[in-house]
């Protein structure tokens, strides 16, 4: 199982930089995809099936298909020539090492702790998560509407020819 | 289901953190890296993503459904996001014909 | 509290009455009509004189010494608890007679004398208020109160004295009169702190309780005292603190009669009288107060012979008076001091009322070489004025003779050389209020083109009213002398403790009597032989005169040592100051301020450029900066 573990991560981390230097932004997209579909192997790994599958419906299903009509709409499938300075980048690849090695000592002191709870199988399904969900976050829940409502309402607000 | 239920107890926490640190890092250095805003949107994809797994990973090995729940949130507020994000994107290839991020250089006033 | 006289609470409404009438008048000021500002005022005031007048009789009948009339509690913080309280006993009880009393008949009068100022209405609102300080400076029962009052007090008569305030000269004046009060306000202030430290009270009743205690010429006492003193002088417009007094007779003429009369400058003397307990416990102070009460009272006479200003000569007067009151009070007669105040009060209020009756009818002249003859044309001043000279004069059975002689009698149970020096200053104020009087009046009109007219009912009425007080006001304290029971004193001994003095035998006071009555005689003959018979008239301003005339003239320079030594020192340090320490070290310590500050905006604008890649590198490089501090600390 473990040896499931490292091919999943593997690939998404090799789709993930794979995102950030290829040039073309519909093999971004694709990257991006196979990047998510990996991490819902990750969840399903994790015992999380109700999340895999949204994500899966969400990230793939609807938010990359966003993606992918904006690029063709605006008809930006050719590759981008405009580039940043080498300075630029050089330094974007520099911090981004820093931020890890950093974000990688703040975290150790995590590495320490142990799954110290029964294990319960029953979290990750959607009984679980919707029990909850209902209960504890039922008005975050309902809140979250009028986000997507404001939301919605901005898209439009901005997408309209003449705003 | 208890096969890959037991699984998880050979997989150590620490690889899922060195994971989802590792997908950060490389969202952010994509954030820094690019000019095409729609790349630098789909990074931004990537780092929620990164802190979604983490999220997951801790609550799978506390027992605990409530992080599970605000990965869904988390995803509401991504959707949301997105959609606003691309309009402006939209509407910014409208106005300059152009997707690239230091066009948008107004912010000093 | 609960006060144990019934009907004593209405002692709040005395000072309400004239609150009221400020309020309406100056929140009015446009609305009302001509005069009716100047009724409004006047009743006000009379009303608050007629509730004295009664709490008056319900304090005697009552047979009790005085009453607390705890309004509410106004500071508490800490050790310091100060009620807002009124104190009723029969110290402030004459006081407030006099004040409201005497007032309701400046107010009047001021209807009259107002009549076509066109900010008659501010006036009346500024009268008022000024009548509501000086009660409460009477009334309070602690010294923060009296200190209230003693403040409002020194603000209204700055706003009164330059009422005229187009005039630069009067403004200058006023800020005269305020600048100097704040000097005597400064030693009040420290004094009152002094004794809070010294009694952790401020209250009258708890303080002197405190302070019987107390070895007489306590060294905390003296200070306190001393300080008190310094206020009191400062108000009160004794040297050094005095000139302010004169160049106050900027201010319209009733403004000087309720400054010089019934408020203001007896403020000092109630103030050390209500202290008598203090004051009798700190000898040092009270020989400070004899010398200074004494020379004041000769100075200021001296000076008053030589003024041409009727306003003048009446402030110089006034001045000596408040000496001799000093006096009275460094002999620990501190009834004596009261009463003087009293007859003071109605004799002086007269002599100012009929000198604005006498500028009204020559047209705003004030110069007394360019009047004369006025006797036939203005008969009531005329008598009126002649009673207050007398009075003022000290020639019995008028008030002044009463109120001086019991001074003098007490300078010379301390030492007849004090008594040698005060009826010196008694006789030079006959002298100078008979050439006055006989410049005004007698001879002939001097100024051609003034017509000389008696003044309307509405003035002429309070003159009446204050001669008749003038008259018998003396016989309120007829001493044992002349059969009667100094019922004045025994009524204020009640409030006040007055030292004992030794008896002197009654046929030394008699020959003391007959010596100064004869030499007042003399003085006015003196008087009437240079001013009627010879007619002379003082020399004009610029003519050629001795040296010690010019240096009476000029008040002996006082003016000019303060200027000389405050003044121009103060002056220097001030450019100083200015010069070097404003302009070089504080300025150019602001300017570099607000250079650096620009500076660094320039050198920091340059990573405001707009970019928002340059911006994101900015956020990343703080959240790593972030957590690399957490780390670490």
């Amino acid at each position: 199982m473990i040896f499931l573990f490292y091919l999943l991560s593997t690939i998404m981390i090799v789709c993930a930089l794979l995102v950030v230097f290829s040039k073309n932004p519909i093999n971004n997209v694709i990257y991006l995809i196979m990047c998510f579909i990996a991490m819902a192997g990750h969840y399903i790994l994790l015992n999380a099936q109700f999340l895999a599958v949204v994500h899966i419906i969400v990230y793939t299903g609807a938010i990359m298909v966003l993606f992918l009509f904006v690029i063709m709409l605006l008809n930006l499938n050719k590759a981008i020539i405009i580039r940043k300075s080498t300075v630029t980048r050089v330094s974007a690849v520099v911090t981004g090492g820093i931020f890890f090695l950093v974000l990688l000592a703040a975290t150790r002191q995590t590495f320490e702790i142990d799954a110290k709870y029964p294990f319960n199988s029953e979290i990750g399904l959607v009984s679980g998560i919707g029990k909850t969900l209902f209960s504890e976050f039922l008005l975050p829940f309902e809140i979250s509407s009028i986000l997507f409502i404001s939301a919605m309402v901005g898209a439009m607000m901005f997408g309209k020819k003449d705003a | 289901m208890k096969e890959l239920s037991s699984a998880i107890q050979l997989i150590p926490l620490e690889n899922y953190i060195f994971l989802s640190v590792a997908l950060f890092s490389i969202g952010m250095m994509g954030v820094l890296f690019r000019r095409n805003t729609i790349a630098i949107l789909m990074c931004l994809e990537l780092m929620f993503n990164s802190v979604n797994l983490l999220l997951t990973a801790f609550s799978a090995y506390h027992s605990d459904p409530a992080g599970q729940v605000f990965v869904f949130f988390i995803m509401i507020v991504a959707a949301a996001e997105v959609a606003v994000g691309l309009s402006i994107v939209v509407m910014m290839k409208r106005n300059v014909d152009s997707i690239d991020i230091n066009l948008l250089n107004r912010l000093k006033w | 509290m609960v006060a144990l006289i019934p009907y004593i609470t209405l002692a709040w409404l005395v000072p309400a009455f004239p609150l009221v009438g400020f309020l309406i008048t100056s929140l009015a000021k446009s609305k009302l009509k001509h005069n009716q500002a100047g009724i409004i005022a006047s009743t006000m005031v009379a009303l608050s004189f007629i509730t004295s007048v009664f709490l008056f009789f319900i304090l005697n009948s009552s047979g009790q010494d005085s009453a607390t009339l705890t309004l509410f509690n106004w500071v508490s913080a800490g050790d310091l608890k100060i009620p807002f309280a009124f104190l009723i006993d029969h110290l402030s009880l004459v006081m407030m007679l006099i004040i409201t009393g005497i007032g309701a008949l400046i107010h009047i009068y001021s209807i009259g004398y107002m009549h076509d100022d066109e900010r008659v209405n501010s006036f009346f609102a500024q009268m008022n208020l000024f009548t509501f300080s000086m009660l409460l400076l009477v009334m309070g029962a602690n010294y923060l109160i009296l200190f209230i009052g003693w403040e409002g007090v020194g603000f209204c008569s700055y706003l009164l004295i330059g009422f005229w305030f187009k005039n630069p000269a009067f403004n200058y004046a006023a800020r005269k009169a305020f600048v100097m009060n704040r000097i005597g306000d400064l030693g009040f202030i420290l004094g009152i702190i002094l004794l809070f430290f010294t009694f952790k009270s401020v209250s009258f009743n708890e303080v002197f309780a405190q302070a019987a205690t107390l070895q007489s010429g306590a060294p905390i006492l003296t200070l306190i005292t001393l300080l008190l003193l310094v206020g009191a002088v400062g108000k009160s417009a004794q040297i050094p603190l005095f000139t302010w007094l004169p160049d106050a007779m900027a201010g319209p003429t009733p403004v000087s009669a309720l400054i010089h009369a019934a408020t203001m400058v007896t403020a000092g003397i109630y103030m050390i009288a209500r202290s008598s307990i203090l004051y009798n416990l700190a000898p040092i102070t009270s020989n400070v107060m004899i010398v200074l009460g004494l020379t004041t009272a000769i100075i200021t006479a001296i000076v008053g012979l030589r003024q041409n200003d009727i306003k003048k000569v009446l402030a110089y007067s006034t001045v000596s008076q408040l000496g001799y009151m000093f006096l009275a009070l460094g002999l620990g007669a501190y009834s004596a001091a009261i009463f003087h105040v009293t007859t003071h009060a109605f004799f002086k209020a007269l002599l100012f009322l009929g000198a604005g009756s006498i500028i009204h009818a020559m047209g705003g002249e004030q110069d007394i070489r360019k009047m004369g003859g006025l006797r036939s044309k203005m008969p009531i001043t005329f008598l009126t004025f002649l009673i207050a000279t007398i009075a003022i004069s000290g020639i019995p059975p008028f008030s002044g003779f009463f109120s001086k002689d019991l001074i003098l009698t007490k300078a010379f149970e301390t030492s007849p050389w004090l008594y040698a020096f005060a009826l010196g200053g008694a006789l030079i104020t006959c002298f100078y209020m008979f050439r006055l009087f006989y410049l005004v009046f007698f001879g002939a009109q001097r100024l051609s083109s003034a017509h000389p007219h008696e003044s309307p009912r509405v003035m002429t009425v309070p003159l009446m009213i204050l001669s008749v007080l003038s008259l018998f006001g003396g016989f309120l304290n007829i001493p044992a002398l002349f059969g009667g029971d100094s019922g004045f004193e025994n009524f204020l001994h009640k409030a006040v403790t007055s030292k004992e003095s030794g008896e002197i035998h009654s046929a030394t006071e008699i020959g003391l009597i007959m010596v100064s009555l004869s030499l007042l005689g003399i003085i006015i003959a003196l008087a009437y032989r240079t001013y009627v018979k010879k007619s002379t008239v003082p020399a004009a301003d610029g003519a050629p005169s001795s040296l010690i005339a010019r240096i009476v003239a000029n008040k002996f320079y006082l003016d000019e040592i303060f200027a000389a030594l405050i003044e121009k020192p103060f002056g220097r340090l001030s450019d100083f100051l200015f010069k070097s320490v404003e302009v070089k070290v504080l300025d150019s310590a602001v300017d570099g301020v607000g250079t650096l500050t620009s500076r660094l905006g320039n050198l920091v604008r340059r990573l405001q450029q707009g970019n928002i890649s340059f911006y994101l590198f900015a956020m990343v490089a703080g959240i790593l900066l972030f957590i690399i501090f957490i780390l670490i600390v």
